[in-house]
């Protein structure tokens, strides 16, 4: 039985991890290696590194930072963040990635993807979508949330599918950061709609939440960052309690 | 040594990671002189059969490939270009293992990405791996079951997730990316065979 995903994300910047506090202060949260090997001890199935440094002179801290991480880790991680063209996404599968994920450039470049896919293979390419619903519907928003876009949600989740695209990471705007569960809704239309696996982020604040998510949707994987970081929730407890409610995953 | 073969199909960087970290040393090699002399050889992949085929053939790898006499672990890719054929990309492969390799068909997520568990585990590779361990897989095409199906492993259908030729072996999923129960697999393919 193919069990569902629990994936921790670790922010990156400057080769260092960042934790948000209410989303304005931005706190080291020291090597991500250690982090990582944590998170994999306890049983993360896998790890996403979103690396927010801003500047193109440090992304060569990036790329070192990816080799330490594959050297040390024996779980498959994506990196995303700042990855604008088929010869970015080069330099991070190169260095040991087994995944990136882009956003904005996807949106920007919808070409990337299937540049991407025919490189290297569906299976590395992660299209991250943020959406955020109004009075309108569901609509794409780009980078890091702060501009809206005239996509409408599931028609972009199709268009990338059929670009190369091999799975989604689904955030939702609205939910993200308040801790009062995903998305439901959106999980489960495009955990329907779409051909690919779509993983859930944004809203993340209890066990429960995991527990609606899979019992409610067809979402393969729940993604979430700072109740993992803040220790509110540890990996393997979390796991625990989804299998006590018959959702298949993988336990240690 | 161990010689990982490089024909521009994915993660032998990872292979040789993971090689590393059990212990043992590993190169990374198209060199036909140094895959034959090696004491193990791994034949990884992740990419599109008929573009590594065509790499393989144009680096006459496949001659070497085929010729081995010490213990082969094909991974992933790896696997299937040991097969007879693969419908991807209507591919004509290495022929070591007399099977087909087959789309999935559409009746659930593909390709199968994830965690999934063994079944029917027959072989010193899996000494010490228990039908609730769980590997991890990414693939969109599979090798049929036949009789040199080691261990199964049940997506949409049942098909061969391990097999054992001679002194090939192979599996779909990745034991480099499949944490400690992935280690223990390597660590029998480096200690337990010959």
């Amino acid at each position: 039985m193919l069990k569902k995903r629990i994936i921790p994300c670790l922010d990156i910047k400057d080769g260092r991890t960042v934790k948000g506090v209410n989303f304005t202060e931005l706190r080291d949260a020291g090597d991500p290696v250690e982090l990582a090997k944590r998170y994999v001890q306890e049983g993360a199935d896998e790890l996403v590194f979103l690396d927010i440094t801003a500047t193109v002179e440090k992304r060569k801290t990036l790329t070192e930072l990816i080799e330490r991480i594959a050297r040390e880790i024996n779980i498959p991680f994506t990196v995303g963040g700042g990855i604008n063209s088929l010869e970015d996404a080069k330099a991070v599968i190169n260095a040991g990635a087994d995944k990136v994920s882009i956003n904005s450039s996807a949106v920007k470049n919808p070409e990337l993807i299937t540049q991407i896919a025919q490189e290297f293979g569906n299976q590395c390419v992660v299209v991250a979508i943020d959406f955020k619903s109004d009075e309108g519907g569901d609509f794409v928003y780009v980078k890091g949330g702060s501009e809206k876009t005239n996509l409408k949600l599931l028609d972009w989740a199709k268009e990338v599918v059929l670009l190369g695209a091999g799975e989604i990471l689904l955030t939702s705007m609205n939910h993200d950061g308040t801790k009062n569960g995903f998305s439901l809704e959106q999980v489960a239309l495009l955990s329907s709609e779409l051909s690919i696996p779509v993983i859930a982020s944004g809203g993340a604040g209890k066990t429960e939440h995991f527990i609606e998510l899979f019992q409610q949707t067809q979402a393969s994987a729940g993604l979430a960052a700072s109740i993992f970081h803040f220790e509110e929730i540890t990996i393997g407890d979390l796991k625990q309690e989804l299998s006590n409610h018959k959702i298949q995953v993988r336990c240690l | 040594m161990i010689a990982i073969i490089d024909y521009n199909a994915g993660n032998t960087t990872s292979v040789k990671n993971a090689i590393e970290r059990l212990g043992f040393p590993a190169i990374v090699t198209n060199d036909p002189e140094r895959i034959k002399r090696a004491d193990k050889v791994i034949f990884p992949g992740v990419g599109e059969a008929s573009t590594a085929m065509k790499f393989l053939k144009e680096k006459q790898l496949d001659k070497v490939i085929t010729s081995l006499k010490q213990p082969v672990l094909g991974i992933c890719l790896g696997q299937q270009l040991l097969c007879s054929f693969s419908e991807e990309g209507t591919t004509e492969c290495l022929g070591i293992f007399p099977v087909n390799v087959k789309c999935f068909p559409a009746t659930d997520l593909v390709p199968h990405i994830g965690w999934n568990n063994l079944q029917n585990m027959k072989s010193g590779l899996f000494e010490e791996i228990q039908i609730t361990d769980d590997v991890y897989f990414v693939h969109s095409y599979y090798a049929e079951l036949s009789d040199y199906t080691i261990a199964t492993c049940d997506y949409i259908l049942p098909y061969s997730a391990a097999m054992k030729k001679d002194n090939f072996y192979a599996v779909q999923f990745h034991p480099e990316k499949s944490a400690t129960v992935g280690e223990q697999i390597l660590r029998n393919f480096l200690v337990n065979t010959e």
